[in-house]
């Protein structure tokens, strides 16, 4: 219940009229009463002074009867409860309760003790100090007191009594008091009011407040809820009602937005797929269907030449060649559609293609709880590239990452720097030529899935071909030619029969004679022609210094890659994914990063995770 | 080494092996058939056939190894690879690894008649050079082999990187040789795309046959000759320079050249 936003936001602005309206109200009624109580007691005073004044007659004509009568016919009032003169020592000479008539009061009672505190009787005090509310019993009503002092004057010693004497300057003091019932329950009756008003107030800005949150914000989240559950369900086309101009209608609008853009990529992406598959599929079928279509051909075709003669046949026969050549050119078709598209490179930035790549997938990761974080250096130089082939390499080495991390979610991430590495251990051989400009490289023999460099030995009689490591400084050389490469072997173009021995040099290491391959446009590859030694010279390159890469690093928190599949996962047709796949992702990926002259590797452990590593040159090798 | 037939063809379709042997009969060639590679290489070093007609998917093998058989044992055979999967890089590669000529299935009777006819010339060429290189009769010229710095897919096309990035196109005089003089020349146009491997012209000679020019390179035409195509002899008379047919911008000729042989290396 409490954790609904329309709860929350109601139970907040209730609280807070509640605190606002009951500050209010307990300081109006705290006013009200004391202005309720100061009228009273102003109301009294008078009262005082009018008694006071109109027993002053009798008082000098020492008539009291009369005084008694004034006070009895003043106590019969209905607010007034008692009205008492009290005389200097503190007795009651007159009261309005004829029972109280000659009692004493205790001067240090609550009535007196505003003037005796000192034990002096003061003759000026305000009418706050002699005002006093008390109360008779605890459950009784509460009563106003107010003591009006009786001045000693010259016409009270004067007086035919002689009751007082002329010194003393108070002769005694009135005292009236008078109930509070009537201002306690005015009071009260307006607390009462003000509380009710409270919860009135209270429960109607809830109710106002809990019906425009409905309206405003608990139904249009309720529908975003329901769109965001549809859509994760995997409902593209689900689509939000029209919610209004303001912020949670403006959500509504984008979260359309959206799914539209979603649906779109989705679509994009199952069609790219599509086109695969159907590329494949076509591909097959070309095969397939080209051998009887061959068959067909043929023998029509060979059947329209033996019919010369006879053009009955002839007519029939050119309507079957036609229409076969016609299938030929349907299948072309699909086969051009099929084949990879021509790389057309230009300069791009690699950070701009690595976003590219990411928004086409990054939903599907998310929909699969798989974290996908982007780490780039800033300010990478542009390189040249066909940005579509990169884009689908490293799409397709998310989606890889995003299989291998499977259903329980995980951490894809994209490291993109610039680097400087020496030349030794990375630059590959790509092109070597004998001294007759025949190639030398073997694209049929590899090396860690490099095309090597070959050379013809001849030993004796025998003759076989050594492959020798493309990358230099890795020396991963294969003289294994099925027998033993004795000292006057020969080491020959396989072409031409060219020797290819550098003359007048040895290797320095161990004497052997050195192979010189030409490598256009980089001068000459020196290496030693034995397997015991491991010298090897490429001037162009180590005088070339360092050079720069951007390195483009896809790991993954997946289940990882065996050492025995390791070194097959870049082979055409080679798949971990079973029926899924087919096993042609890497093989185009490394096709497309050989073609842009980079280096793919890849790092693994089995439960932890793959890295792979996109070296890309940043100045194209000549 | 025994002469068993003009031409062994090799392929696992019987119904293709048949229409060959039909449509050789055809030109009073006669042939031998294999089934698979196993068979096939057997024949090959059994026998010698100055023609062999290999596909590339053999249920045992690839074509490929008929190939380096034939080079491997110095026969003088020259081998037609064709394959219904016809990729681009099946017909470039087999060209680069020395077949003379590559017919994608399926075919016509012509388009196989005209490789053979092709063939066969290429074959006579070849062969009295050899003689005539024995007999030290080198002034005597057959064909002109294209100049050092230019590139060819097999011995039909070749390439020249101009300075300005773009490439020149055109036909090897050897392939020139094997062919009758030209009768008619079909080209395509300005700003059509062309694919390395894939038909980009073709040639109607005097003998009525067609023979199609597979493009050496992939790229964007951005002029054809028009001397060509108004004189189409021009080709047979100075096919290296005046004779060009295109000039293109190359589109992937960083990885395309792998397959491309330098001229340089015809030198003797």
């Amino acid at each position: 219940m409490f954790n609904k936003i329309g709860f929350r936001l109601i139970f907040v602005v209730a609280f807070t009229s509640l605190v606002i309206i009951g500050v209010f109200a307990y300081f109006n009624v705290k006013s009200q009463s004391s202005s309720l109580i100061s009228e009273v007691e102003r109301h009294a005073n008078q009262l005082g002074e009018t008694v006071v004044s109109s027993t002053r007659f009798d008082m000098m004509l020492n008539q009291r009867d009369r005084i008694q009568q004034i006070i009895n016919s003043i106590g019969t009032q209905p607010q007034i409860r008692d009205v008492r003169i009290i005389n200097k020592i503190g007795e009651i000479i007159y009261s309005s309760d004829s029972t109280n008539i000659n009692k004493m009061v205790d001067k240090r009672a609550e009535s007196c003790y505003a003037c005796h505190a000192e034990d002096q009787p003061l003759e000026q005090i305000s009418i706050t100090e002699r005002t006093r509310i008390f109360r008779v019993h605890p459950d009784s009503n509460r009563v106003i007191g107010i003591i009006t002092p009786i001045y000693n004057e010259k016409s009270c010693w004067q007086a035919d009594c002689h009751a007082h004497p002329k010194d003393q300057k108070v002769l005694g003091v009135l005292d009236v008091s008078i109930s509070l019932a009537d201002v306690d329950s005015a009071i009260l009756s307006s607390e009462w009011k003000i509380v009710g008003f409270a919860v009135i107030a209270i429960l109607s800005v809830g109710l106002l407040i809990a019906v425009f949150i409905r309206r405003w914000v608990s139904r249009p989240v309720n529908d975003l809820l329901t769109g965001t559950l549809q859509v994760s369900q995997g409902n593209l086309n689900y689509a939000i009602k029209e919610m209004g101009d303001d912020e949670i209608g403006k959500l509504g609008t984008s979260f359309n937005n959206m799914t539209k853009k979603l649906a779109e990529a989705r679509m994009q992406l199952f069609q790219s797929d599509k086109m695969a598959s159907l590329g494949r599929l076509a591909a097959g079928v070309a095969h397939e269907i080209n051998n009887p279509l061959t068959g067909v051909l043929t023998y029509s075709s060979f059947l329209l030449k033996r019919t010369k003669d006879n053009p009955e046949f002839q007519e029939d026969l050119k309507v079957i060649v036609r229409e076969t050549i016609r299938s030929r050119e349907i299948v072309k078709s699909l086969l051009d559609f099929s084949r990879q598209s021509i790389p057309k490179k230009s300069l791009a930035d690699i950070s701009e293609i690595i976003d590219k790549a990411i928004s086409v997938i990054e939903n599907q990761l998310t929909l699969n709880k798989v974290k996908i974080e982007k780490r780039t250096e800033a300010n990478l130089p542009n390189l040249t590239v066909d940005a579509n082939q990169i884009q689908q390499v490293i799409i397709n080495l998310l989606v890889n990452a995003s299989d291998a991390i499977g259903k329980d979610g995980g951490v894809i991430t994209v490291f993109t720097k610039q680097i400087s590495l020496a030349p030794v251990g990375i630059a590959q051989i790509k092109k070597a030529a004998c001294p007759k400009r025949h190639s030398l490289i073997d694209n049929d023999f590899k090396i860690d899935g490099l095309p090597s460099l070959k050379v013809k030995v001849i030993s004796g009689d025998k003759e076989g071909i050594a492959h020798l490591d493309p990358v230099y400084g890795k020396h991963r050389n294969n003289f294994n030619v099925g027998f033993k490469i004795d000292k006057d072997a020969k080491f020959v173009c396989p072409e031409c029969n060219n020797s290819i021995v550098q003359q007048d040099k040895l290797c320095p290491l161990c004497g052997a004679p050195v192979l010189a391959f030409e490598i256009s446009g980089q001068g000459i590859y020196e290496v030693c022609s034995s397997e015991n030694s491991n010298w090897e010279k490429w001037e162009a390159v180590d005088s070339g210094g360092l050079r720069e890469y951007i390195e483009i690093k896809v790991t993954d928190t997946g289940s990882g890659i065996s050492n025995e599949d390791l070194p097959k996962i870049f082979d055409p047709f080679f798949s971990t994914k079973g029926q899924k796949g087919n096993g042609l992702g890497l093989a185009v990926i490394w096709g497309i990063i050989d073609n842009h002259n980079g280096t793919i590797n890849v790092e693994s452990e089995l439960g932890k995770g793959t890295t792979f590593i996109i070296r890309l040159p940043l100045a194209q090798q000549r | 080494m025994n002469r068993a037939a003009d031409i062994l063809v090799i392929d696992d379709e019987q119904v293709i092996v048949d229409a060959v042997v039909k449509i050789c009969a055809l030109d009073n060639y006669s042939v031998d058939v294999a089934l698979n590679t196993k068979a096939g290489l057997e024949k090959i070093s059994k026998n010698y056939y100055p023609v062999i007609i290999s596909d590339i998917m053999l249920p045992d093998g690839d074509g490929f190894e008929i190939l380096e058989a034939v080079k491997k044992q110095k026969k003088n055979s020259v081998v037609i690879m064709t394959t219904g999967y016809s990729t681009v890089e099946n017909a470039v590669n087999s060209l680069y690894k020395g077949a003379v000529s590559f017919i994608p299935k399926p075919f016509t009777v012509d388009e196989l008649l005209s490789a053979l006819y092709r063939v066969n010339n290429y074959q006579k060429i070849i062969e009295k050079q050899k003689l005539l290189i024995q007999q030290q009769r080198i002034d005597e010229i057959l064909y002109v082999t294209c100049p050092a710095k230019y590139l060819r897919l097999g011995h039909s096309t070749w390439i020249f990187q101009e300075r300005e990035g773009t490439v020149l196109v055109g036909m090897c005089d050897l392939y020139m040789k094997t062919i009758d003089s030209i009768q008619q020349i079909e080209l395509l146009n300005r700003d059509d795309e062309i694919e390395q491997g894939i038909s980009c012209a073709s040639l109607t000679c005097s003998n009525d046959r067609n023979h199609k020019i597979l493009s050496p390179v992939s790229g964007r035409i951005v002029e054809v000759n028009d001397n060509v195509k108004s004189n189409p002899n021009l080709i047979e008379k100075d096919p290296y320079f005046e004779g060009w047919i295109y000039r293109v911008i190359p589109a992937n000729i960083e990885y395309e050249i792998k397959y491309l042989i330098p001229c340089s290396s015809d030198r003797i």
